[in-house]
């Protein structure tokens, strides 16, 4: 049954088989392709599609608008308090619930603070470093962005520990993560912003990820305040 | 009583259900051992009790780590696979994003963010360019139907015409985000027909034909973006439904597509299968929650008024409170009653710190992919912080029937159901895909799968995480990802992709101990930093894993035998052959009677020792034996082997896979 079946597709193909380029709907200025197929018996050349690769990839980077830089830099900021507040859960926090999360935090941030800079630094822009310990210097160390805590928030955070220490970092991380919600939607209400692939699954990503994590906290507020252990 | 040697014509033609009459009359008179028409099988009981759980020596050191980078040249690890075919994207998509597959008859497609790739693959070992459709648009998600393909358009540059030229303005008539539907009659030359814009786009969708419904088949869009403007696309509303009742959050879109007139196709319901999905509404404690609390304060506890409500405050708590209390006034040992004086008069300042601040009361507000079982008339829907269990056997309006949520779950992705439909297997894309979160210090529970079993059709119950155990580099984008099902006969083996993880293959019949038992993967893309690669999906489809390599192309790749599978087991999966698979879109399989499928059954009484080996070696040779005859003396032989597994059944370690050894038999008989 197997063989007749491929029998069968095999004459089929022989009639329908055509390689080639499909056309664009009318109107669309797709760009000129030429198209080389295993078809003709040749190996596809490898070091030829690897140029290609390359050429694509450092074009792809010269097309960015500033608005997409300003939201890099900025975020970049943005994360690094989020890993500063995070980092002190480990000895302050006074559930285990809220160290995990605040371990997740660290590691989806600071693997987004890496990609942000290299974006930036692939476009020669500046980036702003971040320490291990979240703190920003060069370019972006004095920017605010919105959502995130003031010094004098921050120090209460970081002399508060056991329950208080998880109230207030829940109440403080969730206004942070709207924060960056709010900066991916000022992002894409910028004409032009965005447009590149790369920016766009970022910000997005940003948005989808903060925005599940707001309403987890908002559970886990919810059941602290409800005396429940979880 | 024992059957007569050669059944009946009537039983010949009842089939199965005859057979299972005569089996339980054969019972009767068998003990564990029986002969009857030229076939003479020992005791089929095995020597140990209960069945072995599958075992598999993995290769150590993992040979998945350390391999080299490369684009075209990196280094490769494949156990218990192999690769049939490499095949570099087509120049117009080289550097551009490989995502999602799609499969009708010999045909594959491939998303890519500028188009969609068909790929013709009669033979695998050399799939052939097709067509390379340039349509720029993230994700490109793809799904077939009949003569129609479906793509997914998302990102802000999507653009009508299907120009790369991107969308300059905010607000623009020029842009797509939503469902670009084609015609592919012509497949040499697909034809876009039309498209359903939608409020947030379309990061995936879903392809649902009712096995009610000829007419149509329903679409159901995930779009996970920001909503759109309503002056770009009138009707959306991105405020909270709370504020505005027709918010483009916390639904997804259903669009009908009349078959025989794809440009009607429209959304037809936008369903809130997330109402309700908080915590439950605040309401005031009971008298009798009121009561324990005044016992507790009797009995010393500390408790709080928060929002007017009494609570006690929880124990694990209490401790590390009292001893900042002793540190406070520079003391030391444990806590005294000076110092629980101090916390009590702390508590109206503790409760106001507890109860300040915003809370977030919100649901997800979208899911991210959802994969429709018509056949069981399931739907898995992976929904940010959720994974939703919708009743779709109403395609317009799903509703749902359970929620999990699990605390090391980052976001939910996507779902694949067993082909019983009583397990479902969630994925946590973590990271969103693009970071490297298979690294040595990240947590196996973190950015895995979960398994759950499905409780009286409606209830889900955690069962167990499983992630590939070999530690990627930080160079290498790596998640739970895309997979299907790889139908081995009486077992849940799936195929999963893990981005630049590469592609596993385990088996999760046992849904609290899933086991790799075959992989393939290759060195980064770049040895010096992350670029983004590895495999977006992959599934199996009518004897072949395909995987869609972000980076680079398409490779097609064969299983291989192991102690953990059979090359029965291995070809009576070959023998499922589909003439069409949108992996979101769940079919059920069903085996075709083979030898082959009979053999694959034994195969796993031996491996799983639910049989004697002397039953198990008898079972081959008397199959070796009716397939070297023809005709009648082979239908006898096969339908007298049935009949005999069928009373043995209950002798065995494990009578379900007795029984579906008999009905194979019974089937291969009936051929």
């Amino acid at each position: 049954m197997h063989l007749l079946r491929t029998l069968l597709i095999l004459g089929l193909v022989t009639s329908a088989a055509c390689a080639g380029t499909g056309p664009s709907p009318s109107g669309a200025p797709a760009e000129p392709v030429e198209t080389t197929s295993p078809a003709d018996g040749q190996e596809p050349d490898l070091g030829r599609l690897e140029a290609l690769y390359q050429a694509r990839a450092d074009s792809a980077r010269a097309q960015y608008h500033p608005a997409d830089v300003d939201f890099m830099t900025g975020m970049i900021a943005h994360h690094a308090q989020a890993i500063l507040m995070s980092l002190w859960a480990p000895d302050r926090a006074g559930s285990d619930a809220i160290r995990t999360l605040a371990a997740r935090i660290t590691n989806a941030q600071k693997d987004e603070i890496a990609l942000m800079q290299r974006w930036l630094r692939q476009r020669d822009q500046p980036a702003p470093e971040v320490s291990p310990e979240g703190r920003v210097s060069g370019h972006g160390a004095h920017m605010h962005m919105t959502g995130m805590l003031t010094d004098e928030q921050l120090a209460r955070l970081e002399a508060s520990t056991g329950v208080t220490f998880d109230s207030l970092y829940l109440a403080s991380m969730i206004p942070h993560h709207e924060g960056a919600v709010t900066m991916v939607h000022d992002l894409f209400a910028t004409d032009g912003a965005a447009q590149g692939d790369l920016v766009f699954k970022l910000a997005s990503d940003i948005q989808v990820d903060q925005s599940s994590e707001i309403a987890r906290m908002g559970r886990m507020l919810d059941a602290m305040r409800a005396g429940s252990p979880r | 009583m024992r059957p007569t040697s050669r059944p009946s014509p009537s039983a010949r033609r009842l089939g199965t259900g005859a057979l299972a009459l005569a089996g339980a009359l054969a019972v009767a008179g068998c003990a564990a051992s029986s002969s009857m028409g030229g076939v003479d099988l020992p005791s089929v009981a095995p020597s140990t009790d209960g069945p072995a759980p599958l075992r598999i020596d993995a290769p150590s050191p993992d040979p998945r780590e350390g391999l080299g980078a490369g684009l075209f040249d990196a280094e490769e690890a494949a156990w218990n696979v192999r690769v049939v075919s490499r095949t570099p994207p087509e120049e117009p998509f080289v550097g551009q994003t490989n995502s999602d597959l799609a499969f009708k008859d010999h045909y594959v497609f491939q998303g890519n963010y500028d188009g969609v790739q068909i790929w013709d693959i009669t033979d695998p070992t050399t799939p052939r360019s097709v067509v390379t459709y340039v349509c720029p648009a993230s994700q490109s998600d793809v799904s077939v139907y009949g003569d129609l393909l479906f793509v997914s358009g998302e990102g802000l540059s999507g653009r009508l015409d299907c120009g790369a030229e991107g969308v300059d303005q905010q607000i623009s008539d020029e842009r797509l985000r939503g469902i670009r539907i084609f015609d592919i009659s012509d497949i040499d030359s697909p034809e876009y027909v039309a498209n359903v814009q939608t409020c947030r786009g379309s990061h995936t969708h879903t392809v649902l034909k009712d096995p009610n419904d000829d007419e149509n088949v329903y679409i159901y869009v995930s779009g996970s973006a920001p909503v759109r403007p309503s002056e770009e696309l009138p009707g959306c509303v991105g405020a909270l439904p709370s504020d505005d009742p027709n918010s483009a959050l916390f639904r997804i879109e259903v669009i009908r597509v009349p078959l025989a007139n794809p440009e009607a196709a429209e959304i037809v319901s936008s369903p809130r299968i997330f109402d309700d999905l908080v915590a439950p509404p605040e309401h005031g404690p009971a008298p009798a929650d009121l009561e324990a609390v005044e016992r507790a304060r009797e009995e010393g506890a500390f408790v709080l008024e928060i929002g007017g409500d009494p609570t006690v405050l929880p124990d694990r708590y209490v401790e590390p409170l009292l001893q900042q209390f002793v540190e406070r006034r520079g003391g030391t040992g444990a806590p005294t009653a000076q110092d629980s004086a101090a916390l009590r008069s702390y508590l109206p300042q503790l409760a106001e710190q507890m109860g300040g601040g915003p809370t977030a009361d919100m649901g997800p507000t979208q899911c991210h992919d959802i994969t429709v079982y018509p056949d069981v008339g399931l739907a898995g829907g992976a929904c940010e912080g959720y994974g939703l269990l919708l009743d779709i056997s109403d395609p317009v309006n799903p509703r749902r029937l359970d929620a999990v949520s699990d605390s090391n779950f980052s976001y939910w992705h996507s779902a694949t159901f067993d082909n019983a439909g009583t397990k479902v297997l969630f994925s946590d894309e973590w990271g969103g895909g693009g970071g490297p979160k298979c690294r040595e210090s990240d947590p196996m529970e973190w950015g895995a799968d979960a398994i759950f079993t499905i409780e009286d059709g409606d209830r889900m119950e955690f069962q167990s995480y499983f992630k590939i155990p070999a530690a990627q580099t930080p160079q290498e984008n790596c998640v739970a990802h895309n997979g299907s099902l790889i139908p081995i006969p009486g077992r849940d083996i799936m195929v999963q992709s893990w981005y630049q993880g590469g592609l596993s293959i385990f088996d999760w019949t046992d849904p609290a101990n899933p086991v790799e038992i075959a992989f393939h993967d290759r060195g980064p893309v770049n040895a010096e930093q992350m670029e983004s690669g590895g495999a977006w999906s992959a599934y199996w489809y009518d004897g072949y894993i395909y995987s869609s390599e972000i980076a680079r192309g398409l490779d097609v790749i064969e299983l291989l035998p192991s102690e953990a599978l059979s090359e029965n087991e291995i070809e009576a999966a070959r023998s499922v052959q589909l003439d069409l698979l949108n992996s979101q879109g769940q079919p059920r399989f069903e085996w075709p009677h083979t030898f082959a499928l009979a053999r694959a059954y034994v195969d796993q009484l031996e491996r799983s020792r639910t049989a004697s080996q002397a039953w198990v070696d008898g079972v081959r040779s008397t199959l070796d034996e009716a397939e070297a005859m023809s005709g009648g003396a082979r239908r006898d032989l096969v339908q007298t082997l049935a009949m005999q597994v069928e009373a043995q059944a209950d002798a065995a370690g494990d009578p379900a896979k007795m029984r579906l050894l008999a009905d194979a038999l019974a089937g291969l008989a009936a051929m």
